[in-house]
């Protein structure tokens, strides 16, 4: 039995591939649908993966269990309407803050494009106002010389920590560390540069920048006392909970908020946004997905189609077959072997095609994308399926001829 | 007119009790066959003669098993075969017939030894012995030369031979042959009917066939000649008639 199956198996392998060959044309069009809908599956599950990957890794970047306090008001429909538009938030907070037990440290942060000079260079970034705990905060070491340090902070001292984009376009190749440039007509010393980041999951190049004290900022530069915003790292995941309620109660008390007044402020769980970014962004997939899903059905119907030809065409060789001893069984499984082929056949182009539009994507556009083994698994049984479930009508078609009618079609 | 000219203890190969065939087009109904009565025994060669639309290869569809008759019954070596399933009936062709269409009929996707070796393939036989088989037949026809061509690659007398190859390639019991010469010169048709007398005589096969050639026909052994869909004799064919 077992070598019945193998060999019938076999020799309608080889006969539906040459059928395949035989029509070549025909058969590329009728699984043009599959190849479609396999390839837009894939494509599109690259897109949402990578950009699964980049909101993770942008999460990761902005540092571990990270909360970000920003000055507004949430009576505002909870709407926050413009970064630093309330002055509510001072340098003052940030330091209060950083006295709480589930907080291991915070940043004041102040952040505004200025134009940099370097000698005749002159280069517009972004400038941020910072603590000395940003490289913890951000999980952002520095590659070459030192950040600023505590006392720097206090004694808010003309120093700049550069990224390396910025560095780039300043310097060039000359070595940045001990050179001096003007921030707003202020000379600062450059006393180290930011590891290399690279672009964040909104475009943005984030080693464009130059980091200087966050008290210098406001003194030097932007001429106030209140700050953009107060990044917080706090203790562990379990403790960004504890600390959103702590900051919570410790600025409303900070800044005399009366019990029935909303805050002036926003304690943002980045890692919480960045999750919710996430599954939307994979909702976002699953939908692409399916509509891509869909042509796939439609690439069954043209499989279908052909197959309803190919059994009309073929009646005499079914009769030939069934007078020879063919039982019904042998012939929907020849038809049947031939549909699948087919449209695995379209599995394995599209998949191709996939993959070949998600790097091409890649290598184009800024958008990051990722192809797993698994949508090309899950592809390739469902065009399988695919196959199966329209070659069946027509192989059930072909199986239940009669072998002297059949014999008799010209 | 009758043939059950004796009876048996044992059943013989083939008995057809009253067998009808009426074809229906649409309204009009065509009665192919008439109350046909029919003792084969195992062993027999025997001619079929008639004229064209007499019924002839109605009756060899039913004799083997490709058609249901729609009157009367068809006992095979005593079991009844009228209303069997189509896929008992697959079987039964598959093991005990061997068929030489009208027509060549050979799959024009398939190469030759495929062509010959298909009954094989559907009774389970393995890759190797099959093609070993095919190509015992096909030397017996004398076309092991073209075992990997394809039909339309060969001449029409050797693509009837190759469909004679295929039927008597799984050594059935029952060689059925509608006009197994019509494509071929005499000088062909006669090495294709010695072939038959030989399969009939060594292999002790049974032989129908179907012929309107005389000379070809007076190859069998006894001579049935159907008329309007009616069998209306059935001679023992002297052996001095045979050329
Ligand atoms: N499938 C069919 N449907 C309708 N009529 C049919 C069918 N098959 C055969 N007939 C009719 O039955 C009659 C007998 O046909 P059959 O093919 O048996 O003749 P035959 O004796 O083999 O003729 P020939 O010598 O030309 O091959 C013919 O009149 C034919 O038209
Ligand atoms: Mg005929």
């Amino acid at each position: 039995m077992l070598k019945r199956v193998k060999f019938a198996f076999f020799l309608d392998l080889k006969s539906a591939y040459k059928t395949l060959l035989r029509n070549k044309i025909r058969s590329l069009l009728t699984i043009l649908g599959i190849i479609i809908g396999v390839g837009s599956v894939i494509a599109t599950v690259s897109i949402g993966q990578g950009a699964s990957e980049a909101i993770q890794s942008t999460i990761n970047s902005m540092g571990s269990n990270m909360l970000i306090i920003l000055p507004g008001s949430s009576s505002l429909g909870g709407v926050h309407t413009g970064f630093g538009i309330l002055p509510t938030l001072t340098l003052d907070d940030a330091y209060a803050i950083r006295k709480l037990p589930a907080v291991k440290t915070d940043s004041g942060n102040l952040g505004m494009a200025q134009q940099v000079i370097w000698r005749g260079n002159n280069w517009s970034t972004l400038i941020m106002g910072a603590s000395s705990t940003f490289p913890e905060i951000r999980d952002w070491p520095v590659a070459k010389g030192t950040f600023f340090d505590h006392q720097q902070v206090v004694s808010a001292a003309n120093v700049a920590v550069i990224g390396n984009t910025a560095a780039t376009e300043l310097f060039g190749l000359i070595n940045p560390i001990g050179h001096i440039i003007l921030i707003h007509n202020v000379p600062f010393t450059v006393i180290g540069i930011l590891s290399v980041k690279g672009f964040n999951a909104f475009g943005q190049d984030q080693d464009d920048t130059v980091v200087i004290p966050i008290t210098t900022m406001l003194e030097k530069i932007a001429g106030t006392t209140w700050v953009h915003a107060i990044a917080v790292s706090a203790k562990s995941k379990e403790d960004t909970v504890i600390a959103q309620s702590e900051i919570t109660a410790l600025l409303r008390q900070r800044h005399h908020i009366p019990l029935h007044k909303p805050n002036d402020f926003f304690v943002r769980n980045l890692t919480e946004i960045a999750q919710a970014a996430n599954s939307s962004a994979n909702t976002f997939t699953i939908l692409l997905a399916s509509i891509a899903a869909v042509s796939l059905l439609v690439g069954g119907i043209g499989i279908m189609n052909i197959m309803l030809v190919s059994v009309t065409e073929r009646t005499k060789e079914i009769g030939i077959r069934l007078a020879v001893g063919a039982k019904k069984k042998d012939i929907l499984k020849q038809f049947l072997i031939e549909s699948s082929v087919l449209s695995l056949f379209g599995g394995i182009l599209g998949i191709a095609a996939g993959i070949g539009i998600s790097n091409s994507i890649s290598a184009f556009s800024p958008l990051k994308t990722i192809v797993t083994t698994e949508p090309i698994i899950i592809s390739l049984v469902f065009s399988l399926c695919v196959g199966i479930f329209f070659g069946f009508y027509p192989a059930f078609k072909a199986s239940r001829m009669n072998p002297v009618e059949a014999l008799r079609y010209e | 007119m009758n043939t059950d000219r004796d009876i048996r203890i044992s059943a013989p190969l083939i008995r057809l009790e009253n067998i009808g065939m009426i074809y229906k087009i649409g309204d009009i109904s065509y009665e192919a066959l008439k109350g046909i009565n029919l003792i084969v025994e195992n062993g027999e060669f025997v001619s079929v003669m008639g004229a064209s639309g007499s019924g002839k290869s109605t009756l060899m569809n039913i004799l083997g098993c490709l058609d249901r008759p729609t009157a009367g019954k068809y006992f095979l070596e005593g079991r009844d075969v009228s209303n069997l399933t189509s896929d008992e009936l697959a079987e039964i062709r598959n093991k005990k017939i061997g068929f030489v269409f009208q027509g060549f009929n050979l799959i024009q996707r398939l190469s030759i030894v495929e062509n010959v070796g298909l009954p094989l393939y559907y009774s389970g036989m393995h890759s190797k012995e099959a093609t070993e088989m095919a190509m015992d037949a096909l030397k017996l026809v004398d076309l092991a030369d073209t075992e990997n061509k394809f039909p339309n690659q060969i001449s029409g007398g050797e693509q009837q031979r190759v469909a004679i190859a295929r039927a008597v390639v799984n050594n059935a019991p029952i060689i059925m042959a509608d006009e197994p010469t019509g494509n071929l010169d005499s000088v062909r048709g006669a090495d294709v009917m010695r072939f038959f007398k030989k399969i009939n005589e060594e292999r002790g096969a049974t032989i129908i066939l179907v012929s309107h050639d005389k000379n070809i026909a007076n190859y069998g052994k006894r001579l049935i000649t159907v008329k309007d869909g009616a069998i209306i004799s059935s001679t023992v064919i002297e052996t001095k008639n045979v050329v």
